[in-house]
């Protein structure tokens, strides 16, 4: 898949801004007023932010509105929905810690619900997907809640559940990757079955139908060279969870803190890149591609 | 909108033979044409007198080679456009609803004033049907000419897909695939036809016709494996020089 | 949940109105449905009523729409400011243009008409600029047959008075056996398709034969991937075990071929190897019932296939007897061809199998009673539901001539042309060699040409020599280089006329041939010889006028450009006097008219010779008092009779009884007739005169009803071909006209009045150890004219081309993906970018054909894919053989016909680095017409 920098900011930022928003809901850090205000800025730019981004995409932005009405079948409607469930809960949510001082625990508890059903949502329009087999597993909205999750605790200052999270986010992640690099030749979807001409022999790709690009594969033919992926898993293993780890398991430091978080937003950016940049489409087979 | 139909009235759509298919290309073109100038947005071109040109084309023709294990490979053409399935995943994601299958006839189309253009049902299909028109920023797909199917401004025999009504050598055929006695379907039973990537499970209702056994008369020419009797044995010579076969010669005319 | 969908409108309307014209995107000529909106062209489709195409069209048809609006068009007639090849040009007004080619062509008619030549290349109305040249007066007139066609059509012509090409067409609708030689996409497209299409429904099967299995190879039930050149040698393996299982048609032969009629066999005779004719010229038979010489047409004579004779000393065997020992020879044997074609012993058994099988065991009779020549009634039809086609595969060899007529022995023996299931003829066609004109060159210097150029020589008589024995024409066609070159050559017209061997010429005047690029072998001499200069800085070729409606890499070449229409904007005749659209049931003409006027200052090119003919006051534009005579081309085709009641269109004449079809005189309003039939005419061949045509009474006199013929043609079919015969006889040193004495041996060995199969002679003259692979073009189908590239539509499917190799090839030289190949053949070096392809002959390596474009041509971007990563097989092949130490240059062309032998090119691959682009590389020429836009979001009606 195209590893589009939009949908990448998007993801890697919105489940972030979203995984706040759960520590927020949750009552972690407790802080009111300007201290609640902070918090929840960062977590509406990082999650709105990421929301605006992802529209860079759309061929129609202005008809975006119309994303709301599919919530019945389409994970992206529900994803449109919870996500505006989430922000306005929150924020009324917020605004009770902001200007009044006071927690409305239960809001709280439904906003925290809100905000993790938004990132499942966001992973499920992955998960679903047939046609790209590293996708289609459970293990991917596990993957998008654990990021979520643990990157909320590092900005929300848990440093314990963080280290702890990052740990298993860190697992999940190498789970992910190894059953992904399995997944397309584990699918069952290959030229043959693609084409249907198995039997009377080897089918090989010979011309593709232009000798052009097109939509296709720009979109869903990418290729990355097996070296180059796994230096960015590398990369990605190290700042998005190495780093972070090491830099919080030192004694508090607001640098650090704030280097963690930036180490660990770069690395789940990289892993993101590899999310799509990896993601073999089923498509590319009629191209005889991967 | 975007939840798909339990049933639906017909299933129209397309039988291609992949036995007589010869790869020309008119099926694309015709498309291209019909379809810039009707339904929706017209199919546009970027850069097309440039270096890199690429357009949207609703039907693209492949091609494959298979090698069998003894014999010579074969060439297969493998034209390929939206199968308008049962279970199309394409329509379930999408949010805006502008994506639908027809109750009446099962096709898919793609209401475009209602496209956002996320891509989301581009992404959803194994087959590569969609694509985004990149002048119009709205998702692209063949309508089984649904504009002229049923357009009282053509003549009835016209009244087919533009891709099917041009091919040259036939190899495309228009019906209902749910009418069990319709001709497309006989031709499914008959030639067995194919869905591709069933394992998907969208349930296509294009079916593809695999080509016949090739090469056969390298069989003949290996006679203890040869499967089927229509070809002829080896001849049996009736002379072995110019000399008997003069004689042979004689002998016969005077039969005739 | 209840589903809410948008209500669409169903039926929308489609356009304002239909205008059926023909297409000219191809040389198939379908008809077509051009919906226009708003006045403008909306949508193309296939014509249903259309006997050519019943309402298929193919990609190109369809992308006609992007042809009409392609940028490339030329805008107004233009002349060269800059250097030739530079593309510097100024448009100017018609009466200039028209006025400066008529200063350069007056002085030359009025003194040497030979110095002008005149060549048309893609031309569609060659009855009408040959009829130009032939009253201009010069015997430099051709088309571009030579280079692709004529060792077919001469090999058919020859041999049973017609050939495959589009004059003929297999018996869609009986045959049950379908073999093709080097048939790739070419004429007839529309209707192979249709027809493969329409026989595999059935169940009939397909053998194919070609080196590269693509396209109608792809779908043929078996693939023969012979080697290229050998299809001969394959074809007479199959009449070996023909004629050793003694399956062949007897009764056939022995009614409708010369193989009864005797070939004198006494070497000493100054008639060795001519048939026993009588008084009257009539070749004899000896008739079975009396044992007695015979005409071969008397009625009642039962022809002996088998009696010889003896007259005043001499033998005279029947040719059956010649054709059995000739071809029942052991090296015709399958294993002694074998290794040669690359074909399995067992395969060409098993195919001589299963034609003789499919031919008598599955024969049937169809109820349809008729009578033939010798006016014996039959009651019944005899089908032999075996059916052959060929195309230039098998064509474009030195050895094209022999192969094709080998096939055509095939085809008698077995008893299958012009039988239910076998191949049929479509008129004008048969027609035998007699009835073809002659080729004259008979030049008088202000008047026109004593005869038609082009024709069908019989014998050394009919060559196109002057008085010294050089040759008259440019061309050196019908000279004793190729004697039988009924097409001319166009592609040595560039070539000679540089030379000034045999003369200089002051006038190349060319139409729709992009000389300069695809159109020629050796492009890169060909661009240097139009760009050469003299010791004076004059050019060596003094004037160079062209007319082509698109801006093709020929434009920068010449000096005067003719901007020509779109076909959408033209009048055309499809005659019967030229290439008719005919079926095999049918007689058929069509036309083309302007669907839409002209945006642009340019005129359709036959037009621009009716005033430019006026303007030089040639005889046949002018009326008595000198001024123009045809207004137009359209005027032209609606009152032009090449003979009483005979013009270019046989629909709607004025006849006796009011409009008819066939012979008449002009009707003012034919061509409003024919729009209103939707641009086309037919009539349709009575069904008892459908089959057995040469010599079926019934449709001989439909003929001359027609006005095909002024009186029944009756011939049987030349197995043994007198002609060649005729030349070896010289070459022997019999009689006045002698060959050079260092075409005698080539002579005597090629010109063999029964087929024969040598090596093509690229494999003699170069070292096919080192250049160890044949190379190969084909065209696409969806682009198969240099056209289609400015065609945004058709140059996204292609708009670059690999070179293939095969497995064995790609796997020796540790080939991947996206590598590049050096490729190099005794005359010249590329390097291009590869590909894999396995269903390919392990020694062929092939391309698309005239993808690779010239930068700044075609109103492309200089670095479109057509000239960085697209090129040609052109640079690698010359139009003469390269030197073999005799101090003699010898063509690279068939020595019968002079075709031009592009598919006996051998080469060497090495891997190579990949270059910035495809090698060689041309520096861009300037584009007259700018280049086309970034984007087209191409809707009319909005």
């Amino acid at each position: 898949m195209h590893p589009a920098p939009s949908v990448i900011i998007f993801t890697t930022l919105s489940g972030l801004g979203f995984g706040l928003l759960f520590w927020l809901g949750l009552g972690f850090p407790a802080v009111t007023g300007w201290t609640a205000f902070a918090f929840f800025a960062i977590a509406y730019a990082l999650a709105v932010g990421g929301l605006l981004a992802s529209t860079f995409h759309l061929g129609h932005p202005e008809r975006a509105i119309k994303a709301f009405t599919q919530w019945r079948s389409s994970w992206l409607s529900r994803e449109a929905c919870t996500s505006v469930a989430a922000l306005v809960v929150m924020g009324l949510y917020g605004a009770g810690l902001v200007f009044f001082g006071e927690r409305w625990a239960l809001l709280g508890w439904i906003g925290a619900a809100l905000s993790l059903l938004t990132v499942y949502t966001t992973s499920m329009i992955y998960a679903q997907m047939k046609t790209v087999p590293r996708w289609q597993t459970p293990l991917t909205p596990v993957l998008f809640l654990t990021l979520a999750i643990t990157g909320g605790a590092i900005l929300s200052g848990e440093v314990t559940a963080a280290l702890v999270l990052l740990l298993l986010a860190a697992v999940v992640q190498v789970i992910w990757w190894q059953r992904g690099d399995g997944a397309l030749a584990g699918s069952g979807t290959n030229l043959a079955t693609a084409t249907g001409l198995g039997k009377p022999g080897q089918v090989r790709a010979f011309e593709p139908p232009h000798t052009g690009t097109n939509y296709l594969l720009r979109e869903f033919v990418h290729v990355v060279g097996r070296k180059h992926a796994m230096k960015l898993r590398l990369i990605a293993l190290v700042l998005g969870y190495a780093l972070p780890f090491a830099l919080l398991a030192l004694p508090f430091n607001h640098v650090f803190a704030l280097l963690a978080v930036l180490s660990h937003l770069t690395g789940i950016a990289a892993s993101r890149w590899l999310f799509f940049a990896e993601a073999e489409h089923v498509v590319g087979l009629y191209y005889g591609k991967r | 909108m975007t939840t798909l139909p339990e049933k639906t009235d017909r299933k129209l759509g397309l039988v291609i033979d992949l036995d007589t298919c010869v790869g020309c290309h008119a099926c694309v073109v015709s498309c291209k044409g019909w379809n810039t100038e009707n339904y929706g947005a017209p199919l546009s071109d970027q850069d097309p007198y440039g270096a890199d040109p690429t357009g949207t084309f609703l039907n693209r023709v492949h091609s494959y080679e298979v090698q069998p294990e003894e014999g010579a490979a074969q060439l297969i053409h493998f034209p390929k456009s939206c199968l308008h399935c049962e279970d199309a995943p394409c329509v379930t994601v999408c949010p805006t609803g502008a994506s639908y299958k027809r109750t009446e006839d099962g096709i898919v189309l793609v209401n475009e004033t209602d496209c956002i253009g996320c891509g989301l049902c581009a992404w959803a299909c194994p087959y590569g049907a969609r694509e985004m028109d990149a002048a119009e920023g709205v998702m692209k797909k063949c309508t089984l000419c649904v504009d002229r199917i049923y357009n009282d401004n053509l003549p009835e025999v016209d009244q087919v897909p533009a891709c099917v009504r041009t091919c040259p050598a036939g190899a495309r055929h228009f019906g209902d695939l749910g009418d069990p006695d319709s001709e497309v379907s006989q031709l499914v039973a008959e030639r067995g036809g194919m869905d591709l990537m069933p394992e998907q499970g969208t349930k296509p209702v294009n079916q593809y016709l695999p080509p016949r056994p090739k090469d056969e008369l390298d069989r003949t020419a290996a006679p203890e494996d040869s499967e089927i009797d229509v070809l002829a044995p080896y001849l049996n010579p009736v002379a072995d020089s110019p000399k008997g076969f003069l004689g042979w010669l004689d002998k016969t005319l005077e039969k005739l | 949940m209840t589903l809410h969908q948008p209500k669409i409108n169903t039926s929308p309307k489609v356009s304002d109105e239909v205008r059926k014209t023909t297409c000219y995107m191809c040389a198939c000529r379908c008809g077509i449905n051009v919906h226009m909106k708003d006045g403008k062209v909306a949508y193309i489709e296939g014509n249903r009523d259309h006997p050519v195409n019943k309402g298929v069209l193919c990609a190109k048809g369809s992308a006609g729409i992007m042809q009409h609006n392609a940028p490339s068009r030329l805008r107004a007639p233009l002349k060269r400011v800059g250097p030739r090849g530079s593309g510097e040009f100024e448009e100017i007004s018609w009466d200039e243009a028209l006025g400066l080619a008529t200063e350069w062509l007056a002085p030359v008619r009025e003194k040497n008409p030979e110095k002008l030549a005149f060549f048309t290349g893609r031309d569609q109305s060659q009855s009408f600029t040959s009829f130009w040249a032939q009253n201009f007066g010069t015997p430099n007139y051709a088309a571009h047959g030579g280079f692709c066609s004529v060792n077919m059509a001469a090999a058919g012509i020859y041999t049973m008075g017609g050939a495959f090409w589009e004059f003929g067409q297999p018996d869609w609708d009986y045959t049950k056996l379908f073999m093709i030689f080097g048939v790739a996409e070419d004429h007839d497209s529309n209707p192979i398709k249709m027809g493969i299409g329409k026989i595999k429904e059935r169940g009939a099967r397909v053998i194919g034969v070609n080196p590269i299995r693509s396209g109608y190879n792809a779908v043929a039930d078996d693939w023969v991937g012979i080697t290229p050149g050998t299809d001969g040698l394959f074809i007479l393996s199959l009449i070996h075990e023909l004629l050793k299982a003694g399956r062949i048609d007897l009764d056939y032969l022995a009614r409708f071929t010369n193989a009864p009629c005797l070939v004198n066999m006494d070497p000493d005779s100054p008639e060795h190897g001519l048939l026993l004719r009588d008084d009257d010229g009539k070749t004899l038979v000896i008739d079975r019932k009396t044992g007695k010489l015979t005409p071969f047409d008397q009625p009642g004579v039962q022809p002996d296939l088998s009696a010889s004779h003896r007259k005043a000393g001499i033998t005279h065997k029947p040719v059956m007897h010649l054709i059995a020992e000739r071809y029942l020879d052991d090296q015709y044997a399958p294993e002694a061809v074998a290794e040669k074609c690359g074909i399995k012993p067992a395969k060409i058994r098993a195919i001589a199998a299963e034609l003789a099988r499919v031919a008598f065991d599955e024969a049937f009779e169809l109820d349809h009673e008729w009578t033939d020549f010798r006016g014996e009634t039959h009651k019944t039809m005899t089908g032999r539901p075996v059916s052959f086609h060929s195309m230039r595969g098998i064509s474009a060899h030195s050895n094209g001539f022999q192969t094709c007529r080998s096939l055509h022995l095939l085809q008698i023996l077995l008893g299958t042309v012009e039988v239910p299931g076998g191949f049929r003829f479509k008129p004008p066609y048969p027609k035998p060699v007699s009835a073809h004109p002659k080729p004259h060159c008979g030049v008088t210097p202000g008047k026109p040409l004593d005869g038609p150029h082009l024709g069908f020589v019989q014998g050394p008589d009919d060559l196109a020599l002057k008085d010294d024995g050089s040759a008259a024409r440019i061309d050196k066609a019908f000279t004793w280089e190729n004697p039988m070159s009924a097409h001319g050559l166009m592609h040595m017209v560039i070539s000679n006329a540089h030379a000034g061997d045999p003369y200089k010429i002051d006038t190349l005047f060319m139409y729709m041939a992009n000389m300069s690029w695809n159109s020629s072998m050796n492009t890169r001499g060909v661009i240097d010889m139009l760009t050469d200069t003299d010791e004076n800085g004059d050019y060596v070729i003094p004037h160079i006028i062209y007319s082509d409606a698109y801006s093709s890499e020929m434009v920068a070449y010449a000096d005067l450009i003719f901007p020509d229409t779109t076909y959408l904007e033209r009048h055309d005749c499809i005659s019967l006097l030229d290439r008719p659209i005919c079926e095999a049931d049918a007689a058929a003409d069509a036309i083309r008219w302007p669907v839409v006027e002209p945006d642009r200052d340019v005129r359709g090119f036959q037009s621009v010779l009716c005033e430019l003919g006026a303007r030089l006051n040639l005889p046949g534009f002018v009326n008595e008092d000198g001024s123009q005579k045809y207004a137009d081309y359209g005027d032209y085709i609606t009152n032009h009779e090449r003979k009483p009641g005979i013009g270019p269109l046989a629909g709607w004449r004025m006849g006796e009884d009011g409009l008819t079809h066939g012979r008449g005189g002009p009707n003012e309003a034919q061509l409003d007739h024919y729009i209103e039939n939707g641009g086309f005419m037919v009539k349709h061949i009575p069904e008892d005169a459908s089959y057995y045509k040469p010599w079926n009474k019934a449709y001989q006199d439909w003929a001359v009803e027609l006005g095909l013929f002024d009186s029944p043609q009756h011939y049987i079919f030349d197995l043994y071909a007198e002609p060649l015969r005729r030349f070896q006889l010289a070459a022997e040193g019999h009689g006045d006209r002698q060959p050079p004495d260092h075409l005698r041996e080539r002579i005597k060995e090629t010109l063999d009045p029964l087929p024969i199969w040598y090596a093509p002679f690229e494999d003699t003259g170069v070292d096919t150890e080192e250049f160890d692979v044949h190379a190969l073009t084909q065209r696409p189908m969806a682009m198969y004219h240099s056209w289609g590239t400015q065609n945004a539509w058709l140059r996204q499917i292609h708009g670059h081309n690999p070179l293939y190799l095969p497995t064995n090839i790609w796997q020796k030289h540790g080939f991947a993906e996206g590598d590049w190949a050096r490729v190099t053949s005794a005359h010249g070096e590329i390097t291009v970018p590869v590909a894999h392809m396995a269903a390919l002959n392990e020694n062929t390596v092939w391309t698309w054909n005239a993808i690779g474009k010239r930068k700044g041509a075609w109103a492309l971007d200089k670095d479109a894919p057509e000239a960085t990563k697209g090129f040609l097989l052109n640079h690698l092949i010359h139009e003469l053989l390269p030197p073999k130490g005799d101090g003699l240059r010898w063509a690279n062309s068939d020595p019968v016909t002079g075709q031009a032998a592009w598919f006996d090119l051998r080469v060497k691959i090495e891997k190579a680095e990949a270059p910035a682009e495809a090698q060689p590389g041309f520096d861009p020429i300037k584009s007259p017409v700018g280049q086309g836009p970034d984007h087209l979001e191409w809707k009319v009606g909005k």
